[in-house]
């Protein structure tokens, strides 16, 4: 399986200021991984990278096999739902339907077709019923969907979820992890968010972002991460994690 | 006071008004909608003022200055927009400083022009009664070139107003568009500056889309919404300012204000009473 996107001795940052070092990582088509590390530790700059926003100041990016300003085509991108102003007078449809700007040129409206694939994504986000109801209207976990439906209009290969949990309760979560799990038999998936428990339990691989990445394509969280990213001791935050995965992977280490 | 206004309505200079408030509110109600809802009513007030400096060329160089004034106005939209987008912080203080440089170099053209300078305070003020045959004409212009620009690009305007990020990332040429918006802007408030002149250009240009956005949930509603309320208050205001002798933009913004007070209030009134009531059904 050819990876979906390849990060090779990727630096970036803004003016002086180096925020992601020397940064390796390839996606395969069907991982589902978490990003976590601090807030400042660069998950967002990756983002950007990833996204074609922020132009590395050295090394590779590519978004399966092209530069990522036309790679990104191929991604699909959820952002916080607490950036969006609720007044704003628009239907759930429109919003899923801007996943369709790429694909519908300047000068043309959106077409049946669009309109398909547009009612398929509120289908698979189980939002259809309320296809044309203001985004006002709707809780912050509906959002979060309608967010999601928006991203998959634009038939991703790969899908990009920034905090997607943040701001909502944790039964709602638990289903937005769910709808996840269910598209990531479809796509590859990347989650970032802050919150390591949360995403543990749902996701095939964890990595830790921190200026550098570290990230060792499984579901282990190691000692090495946990110390990179947040310089406190170990076993005080340990208690929260899958314990398991801790235990095994410290000691594969002890043996090597 | 129906045969007043009907005999107003006679003469030449208020059907010119009239039609002026019809051309205006179109410009007015769509524009209106997007500053309001991409936030950049700032940037549009130093288009309004900056605007100025075309005035005071005009007075200069002997053309009318509602054509030197439109050239400096999309002069300022380019700018300012670029500006925008390309500095990465303080963008409002160097829109700040274009505002003022755009007014300061209209008084110095307008003290440097020699000859009759006494409608000046029109383009301050407005004077919806002056406008001319050939303003008319260039108001037609202007209205056909928004109306046509807002329709060719309906579903891009709508999703960089709502997301610009995503926008870009679906390879929309946003710098472009947003270029292309502010200059849409530039052409608005040079013709709303010869009804409500160009210090009040902000309130007439935000408050009919700021009422329609509590009522209306989708954006085409909102501007059509915007177009109706924006010629009620132009209209009213009108008739008003004839039948008691003010002046006709100021009263067309007082009209506006209160409008946009008597809907904030009764709009968060009116959702007290719907919560009361929600409570109410709650506990039975």
């Amino acid at each position: 399986m050819q990876d979906v996107i390849t990060l090779r001795h990727v630096w970036a940052g803004y003016e002086d200021d180096v925020v992601l070092e020397d940064i390796n990582f390839s996606v395969r088509p069907d991982d589902f991984i978490g990003l976590i590390g601090p807030n400042g530790g660069g998950k967002t700059t990756l983002m950007r990278v990833l996204l074609g926003l922020v132009k590395p100041l050295r090394g590779q990016v590519s978004i399966m096999g092209k530069p990522p300003e036309l790679g990104r085509e191929h991604i699909g991108y959820v952002p916080q739902i607490i950036d969006f102003d609720r007044s704003f007078p628009i239907t759930l449809f429109d919003v899923v339907r801007m996943g369709r700007l790429g694909h519908r040129k300047l000068f043309h409206r959106y077409n049946a077709q669009d309109n398909e694939i547009a009612m398929a994504a509120l289908r698979d986000v189980e939002m259809e019923s309320l296809k044309d109801t203001p985004i006002g209207e709707l809780s912050g976990g509906q959002r979060q969907r309608v967010l999601i439906a928006r991203a998959l209009a634009s038939q991703p290969q790969i899908l990009l979820l920034d905090e997607p949990t943040s701001s909502i309760d944790p039964k709602v979560s638990t289903s937005i992890y769910e709808l996840l799990q269910r598209l990531n038999e479809r796509m590859a998936i990347i989650l970032v968010s802050h919150d390591m428990n949360a995403i543990s339990s749902y996701v095939k691989t964890i990595g830790c972002v921190s200026r550098k990445l570290f990230y060792h394509a499984e579901k282990a969280v190691t000692a090495e991460m946990l110390e990179a990213a947040y310089q406190c001791p170990i076993d005080l935050i340990a208690h929260g994690l899958p314990h398991r995965h801790l235990e095994e992977h410290v000691h594969e280490e002890a043996a090597l | 006071m129906i045969n007043t206004i009907w005999s107003a309505l006679q003469y030449g200079f208020m059907q010119n008004a009239l039609i002026t408030a019809v051309l205006i509110s179109i410009a007015c109600g769509i524009i209106g909608t997007y500053v309001v809802l991409k936030r950049i009513v700032f940037l549009s007030g130093g288009v309004a003022h900056a605007a100025y400096g075309g005035i005071g060329l005009g007075y200069l160089l002997k053309i009318p200055p509602l054509v030197s004034a439109l050239g400096f106005s999309l002069l300022a939209s380019f700018s300012m927009a670029w500006v925008h987008r390309k500095t990465k912080e303080r963008s409002d203080t160097i829109i700040g400083v274009m505002w003022a440089l755009g007014m300061a170099l209209g008084i110095i053209f307008v003290d440097l022009a020699s000859g009759y300078k006494a409608d000046l305070m029109s383009y301050l003020f407005g004077s919806i009664l002056a406008v001319s045959q050939l303003e008319l004409m260039l108001m037609a212009v202007m209205d056909i070139l928004i109306i046509v620009l807002a329709a060719l690009f309906f579903k891009e305007f709508l999703a960089l107003s709502f997301d610009e990020t995503f926008t870009t990332i679906r390879n929309v040429a946003v710098d472009w568009l947003y270029v292309i918006l502010v200059g849409m802007i530039g052409l608005t408030v040079v013709m709303m500056m010869r009804v409500v002149g160009l210090i009040m250009v902000i309130a007439l240009l935000t408050i009919p889309p700021a009422i329609s956005n509590m009522f209306v949930k989708e954006m085409k509603k909102m501007m059509v919404m915007s177009i109706l309320l924006s010629l009620v208050f132009t209209t009213s205001g009108l008739l008003v300012s004839y039948l008691i002798d003010l002046t006709s933009g100021a009263v067309i913004i007082m009209i506006s204000g209160i409008a946009y007070l008597l809907s904030y209030v009764g709009k968060n009134l009116y959702q007290i009473f719907k919560n009361r009531q929600a409570g109410v059904e709650v506990h039975e």
